[in-house]
């Protein structure tokens, strides 16, 4: 990056005289604070509105608890499934060609251009009472829509590209000499992976995984149509938000949703270090300090 | 299936991890979501026309498609100017503000809708200052463009950003020598670099704001005609158990996020073309 001295002598035609500096600065960030600062304090402070106690109280609210219960074990069952999918789909795709490559990245980026409601309404099709499997499952007393089942498939399906879409284009960046190398020296395919491609794209996996964690926790359009709102057994946070708001119990919907906003807070501070950091190992195992990643970030 | 894979490596895997992708992708992603069209497809044409052409059906189109123009027009203007600042700009607190910009994408969208909804609520911070001077947020279209701006804040900034960061000064500066001024430059010379990002990022946050759902029916009102947008529509058919009606708006929904995300694939060779 070119710091550049601003105009200040006759140099003045390749950056901006100060007013408009500082008019630019101004505007930028006032737009930032009052779409994004602004916001973010306003659930603070209305979760506090009513004193630690209430928020306290409004946390350890049986419904609640079992909310936050339920979204961690949707995240638990979705992460490893993604992050498995998307470490195997950037092997194949990274570090082979072959025809029909460009088509099936874009198939795996498809969940991020579907609607959240529509992404819920395709497993209500499938497992719903008048789906294709509805009346198999009701014979056999299986509950997957307005059930956990569902409530995990929706979320799997709006998360799926995460892991993929950050470890495809980091692990073509870095080529296939050095796995090659390794294996022409007598690892195993296994061993090349854990010993070589892992150490270099491990902070692109956690990359994956934050985003796809904060997704899968605050998902709330797709498991809204498969949820069936059942109080206590299939609300995720995010639902349990919704309800409390309609219910006018402002503080303590707002105290469920300060959970969810640390939670946003945490994955933007663990997502700036791992970009940092990811940066540093292709500039490393490229040699060449000027290369950037692609723009590498969820749609 | 490994052969043509394997051709120029001894890398081994090829078969077993194509085979599990495309597995997975299929189970996941491409059977539920030809459901859909199957569904669909059992309707007539007639059937078809009129749940998808319904007077309430053709006001949330309007809405949302509009809104969705709206906000992107406005996250293409503010973002341009947001990635320029915070490219070429030094300013105490930069670095955070950079790391801040994508609170959108890891805010929960119901959080992100109570939120706006209450703060432009008639007595929530901003809506009690708006209200008497007739400014109606919460609860109008105007409440739609402001949780879709906020939702499509992040995409043109970031995608505008590293266009900025690789454009090279010595064109700048060839400019500035050969008598131009610093708007001159920017319009004719750094402008035209940055459109296809500008482009793209406007399409993302225009195909971002169509789909949206959460951050936006808290502040939308939800009237139908008037502020009522199509996947709270489609949700509405649902809990009515008008499958059918839900079905049809949703493959109409899914088709344009096809020819959206089509247009992106288009836009992002064009603007990777530009920056070779």
């Amino acid at each position: 990056m070119v710091i550049h001295k601003n105009g200040d002598s006759n140099g003045s035609s390749v950056s901006e005289p100060a007013w408009v500096r500082c008019l630019l600065i101004t505007t930028a960030l006032g737009f930032l604070a009052l779409f994004l600062l602004l916001p973010l304090a306003a659930v603070f402070v209305q979760a506090l509105d009513k004193g630690w106690q209430a928020y306290l109280a409004a946390l350890h609210e049986p419904d609640t608890l079992s909310a936050i219960w339920l979204t961690l074990l949707t995240a638990v069952c979705c992460v490893p499934a993604n992050l498995f999918f998307g470490v195997v789909a950037a092997w194949a795709i990274a570090k082979f060609s072959f025809p029909g490559k460009s088509l099936l990245i874009t198939l795996i980026d498809l969940p991020f251009s579907v609607s959240p409601v529509v992404s819920g309404l395709i497993y209500v099709l499938i497992f719903g009472l008048q789906g294709w499997l509805g009346p198999w499952l009701q014979a056999h007393d299986i509950k997957i829509i307005f059930a956990v089942p569902g409530i995990v498939l929706a979320t799997v399906f709006v998360t799926f590209p995460f892991v993929a879409r950050e470890l495809i284009p980091l692990m073509e960046s870095q080529g296939r000499d050095e796995e090659e190398a390794a294996l022409t020296l007598g690892a195993s395919g296994l061993q090349t992976f854990f010993r070589v491609t892992f150490p270099n794209i491990k902070w692109g996996i956690l990359y994956g995984v934050i985003l796809c964690n904060a997704r899968a926790m605050g998902e709330f359009g797709a498991v809204s149509v498969v949820s069936g709102h059942v109080r206590g057994s299939t609300n995720t946070v995010p639902l349990q938000v919704e309800i409390l708001y309609n219910e006018y119990s402002y503080a303590a919907a707002f105290a469920v949703a300060s959970l969810l906003a640390l939670l946003a807070l945490v994955t933007l501070a663990i997502k700036t270090v791992a970009e940092w950091k990811i940066r540093q190992v292709l500039s490393v195992t490229e040699a060449a300090p000027e290369t950037r990643p692609e723009p590498c970030y969820e749609r | 299936m490994g052969s043509f894979g394997q051709k120029n490596t001894v890398l081994p895997g090829f078969g077993p991890t194509l085979g599990y992708t495309i597995c997975y992708l299929s189970l996941i992603v491409l059977i539920p979501l030809s459901a859909l069209f199957f569904k669909t497809a059992t309707l007539s044409w007639d059937q078809f026309l009129v749940a998808v052409s319904a007077p309430r059906v053709l006001a949330s189109y309007r809405v949302t498609f509009g809104s969705a123009l709206f906000a992107a027009a406005v996250n293409g203007v503010l973002g341009v100017l947001v990635a320029w600042v915070l490219v070429r700009y030094r300013f105490p607190g930069r670095k955070l503000i950079d790391a801040l910009v994508d609170l959108p994408f890891a805010l929960p969208t119901a959080v992100a809708g109570i939120t706006l909804a209450s703060i432009y609520s008639p007595n929530g911070w901003l809506g009690r200052y708006l209200e008497p001077r007739g400014v109606k947020v919460a609860f109008t279209p105007l409440g739609i463009m402001v949780a879709m701006i906020f939702i499509g804040l992040p995409f043109v900034v970031r995608t505008v950003q590293p266009v900025l960061e690789e454009l090279d000064h010595e064109i700048e500066e060839a400019a500035s020598c050969l008598g131009a001024n610093r708007w001159q430059t920017f319009c004719r010379v750094i402008f035209p670099t940055m459109l296809p990002a500008v482009l793209t990022g406007f399409a993302l946050a225009f195909a971002r704001a169509v789909g949206e759902y959460g951050s936006i029916i808290f502040i939308a009102g939800n009237m139908p005609m008037v502020s009522e947008i199509t996947p709270l529509l489609i949700i509405t058919k649902l809990e009515q158990y008008d499958y059918a009606g839900a079905t049809a708006i949703a493959t109409v929904m899914l088709i344009a996020s096809f020819v959206l995300l089509l247009s992106i694939n288009l836009l992002q060779k064009w603007s990777r073309r530009c920056a070779e």
